[in-house]
């Protein structure tokens, strides 16, 4: 009898092309999204006189550097104009699958992939780009690589790794009400540390996790990169299922049967061990928003920001010293009520149609205080939403609703705060300058972002709606 | 890519933890040409918003001059994927990073630019940063054959690296090449997962 497997280990031995006596394995690789940075990955493929292996398993959309008032290409800056004119020269030349700016399915890769029904069960996807965790929530293993590793997988479709650790994050009970996947993932970040994962692919368990919907599993898995996972999974139960049926590039007919019947092995098997355990328990999560510059600096709305005093050596003490003066903070100030500048809704982190649902229940009949952004993940979403009446809900409160892309996440297309901004941010990193140079960024949930829209400032969105 | 066999340079301390990649290169700096990210080494971190160098930060001190190693604090390198990080690292004189954790895809990312990054036990790299603050242009000295590092007090440790990747960094390895020695086996697994898996 063979021991129980996680998921984890089942995908990756089903992928084992090479077991090297070393230690290393050459991976196949069954999916490969890419977007507008990975141009140059692809010119080093062809200065090797090489092409795709597998153009039919690759897909690609701009994101990084679109514009979001506009559909033009012909943005400002010389470089990025290039960058995303490559994509559609060089997708079309290799004979890629392209969502292409002016296409209705074109967004923020991480929302397309899931979307179209490129992420599916079970199998291995990659993306030069380090949120590509967030398709683990299908349970796929689906991790980011750098563009060197972009190019290897161009031309030989696998890849060379040392087999990660696992880890299971187990979080039992019900959450409360508008509790929502970005603070679950927020709380485990807070819990483990912004390097509690590191080496690790992280399996999300549990009932509260099997609660949740595919979006709100998309914005766990999105994040695991925070809390430094190689990847983040969830085992594809019932949701993930219905999420599939239908999608463009899901299974059809008798395809549909036989995914089925593997993907239902997929799931870690009872007794199966990881080299971590954590547990957290539902019911004591709040709603979370960060106080400094790294994801794991956070805490509850209801808490006090720390004092460096209270930190357990000099290093940390120093750190926390000079994130709080780059945030411009007081120890001792409780988050509900601190001043904010602007809000960013949208991310691959938070701009999916439950997102944008949650933010919009909040900003109905209420009126912005301050700048507010609304960035829909995908042209799709975006569609979905206005159908819905959600542009409308967020115009008459005063939000900005545009087209998709990253936007204000990365502030490299011009959708950047400005020096001392303080940004109520649905992304996933408060890094130093991520939204802009001297630009403050506190991260939080849709629900949360809107509630601070309308207020003005960072407030517990359960004493808005009931 | 470049070999790495031995290395034997001046090492700047970096006392932060999760140093993130955007630190390391900011974003706006990405899109361009390998030649214009140079400056992007680090830009914010070392610069005040009126680019004038700011107090305290180790990678401006003249002492540290022609530095090719960093030594920095846990989980050093995380965020986003970015080579760049890399690559600015390599720009900019730099070829090994020693620290007590880094971000996975930094350090995966280092094999690929002849790079090397090294752990090492937590209070080992806090020794080592403490005293090249005290003794600024110490050097350390790293043998990856052996796999070990003289430490600026002239300490020696030895440093785990996966054979197979020191292997590729000793010869200068070209990975695409090593992996297309394997056609056969990628083609047999095509095969076999054409037949399991139609739906792909
Ligand atoms: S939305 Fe932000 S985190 Fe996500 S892919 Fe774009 S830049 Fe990266």
């Amino acid at each position: 009898m063979t021991a129980p497997r996680t998921m984890f280990e089942k995908i990756w031995q089903r992928h084992v092309v090479v077991d090297r006596p070393d230690g290393y394995t050459l991976l196949y690789v069954d999916r490969h999204l890419m977007h507008d940075g990975s141009s140059p990955a692809y010119s080093r493929l062809k200065a090797r006189g090489m092409g795709l292996r597998r153009a039919d398993r690759a897909a690609a959309t701009p994101d990084h550097y679109v514009k979001t008032d506009s559909r033009t290409k012909d943005v400002p800056d010389p470089d990025h104009r290039r960058l995303l004119n490559d994509i559609t020269t060089n997708c079309n030349e290799a004979g890629v699958q392209l969502f292409d700016l002016g296409d209705v399915r074109q967004g923020i890769i991480h929302v397309v992939g899931p979307e179209q029904g490129l992420s599916q069960p079970g199998i291995t996807l990659v993306c030069g780009d380090s949120h590509t965790s967030t398709h683990g929530a299908l349970g796929a293993l689906a991790f980011g690589i750098g563009s060197s590793e972009v190019t290897h997988v161009m031309a030989t479709q696998c890849l060379w790794q040392r087999k990660p650790k696992s880890m299971r994050i187990t979080i039992d009970g019900t959450l409360s009400p508008h509790i929502t996947g970005k603070d679950v993932i927020l709380a485990i970040i807070g819990k483990i540390g912004a390097a509690g994962a590191v080496g690790h692919v992280m399996e999300y368990a549990g009932s509260a996790i099997r609660g949740l919907s595919m979006e709100g599993r998309l914005t766990l898995c999105n994040m695991s990169i925070e809390a430094g996972g190689r990847a983040g999974m969830v085992a594809p139960d019932e949701t993930t299922f219905n999420y599939l049926k239908g999608k463009p590039f899901a299974p059809k007919g008798e395809n549909w049967d036989k995914a089925m019947a593997f993907w239902k092995t997929v799931p870690t098997e009872d007794g199966a061990t990881f080299d971590r355990e954590v547990t957290l328990n539902a019911a004591e999560i709040a709603p979370m928003v960060t106080w400094g510059t790294s994801p794991e600096d956070v805490l509850s709305i209801n808490g006090r920001v720390p004092d460096p005093a209270s930190a357990p050596d000099p290093g940390k003490q120093e750190n926390m010293k000079r994130a709080l003066e780059y945030m411009d903070l007081k120890p001792g100030t409780p988050m509900d009520g601190v001043a904010v500048d602007r809000v960013f809704i949208g991310s691959c982190t938070n701009s999916r149609i439950e997102d944008l649902r949650a933010a919009a229940a909040v900003a109905k009949g209420r009126k912005a205080q301050i700048p507010a952004w609304v960035v829909a993940g995908s042209g799709l979403i975006k569609e979905q939403a206005e159908a819905e009446g959600l542009d409308k809900i967020f115009r008459e409160a005063g939000f900005d609703w545009r087209e998709p892309g990253c936007s204000m996440c990365i502030g490299v297309n011009g959708d950047v705060g400005v020096r001392g901004q303080r940004i109520a941010s649905t992304s996933n990193r408060n890094f130093v300058g991520r939204q802009g140079v001297g630009v403050r960024t506190h991260l939080v949930s849709p629900a949360m972002a809107a509630a601070a829209a309308v207020t003005g400032h960072f407030t517990d969105v359960r004493k808005l709606v009931g | 890519m470049d070999a790495f066999t031995t290395l034997k340079a001046v090492a700047v301390p970096i006392d932060q933890a999760n140093v993130d990649t955007d630190q390391i290169i900011p974003a706006r700096f990405l899109g361009r040409t390998r030649d214009r990210q140079v400056e992007g080494f680090f830009h914010d971190f070392r610069l005040d918003p009126n680019g004038r160098p700011r107090e305290g930060v180790t990678l401006n001190n003249p002492a540290y001059k022609g530095a090719r190693i960093m030594v920095g604090n846990t989980n050093f390198a995380c965020g986003s994927s970015r080579e760049n990080a890399v690559t600015t690292m390599v720009d900019n004189g730099f070829r090994a990073f020693i620290a007590p954790s880094f971000g996975d895809i930094f350090f995966n990312n280092c094999f690929q630019n002849g790079c090397l990054a090294i752990r090492l036990p937590a209070d080992r790299v806090a020794r080592m940063r403490v005293i090249l603050h005290e003794l600024p242009g110490a050097e350390i000295s790293i043998d990856l054959a052996k796999q070990t590092v003289v430490g600026p007090d002239g300490k020696t440790d030895s440093f785990e690296v996966d054979s197979f990747r020191k292997e590729m960094l000793l010869k200068g390895a070209d990975e695409v090449k090593i992996t297309l020695g394997y056609d056969a086996d990628i083609k047999r697994f095509e095969d076999r997962q054409r037949q399991e898996m139609p739906w792909l």
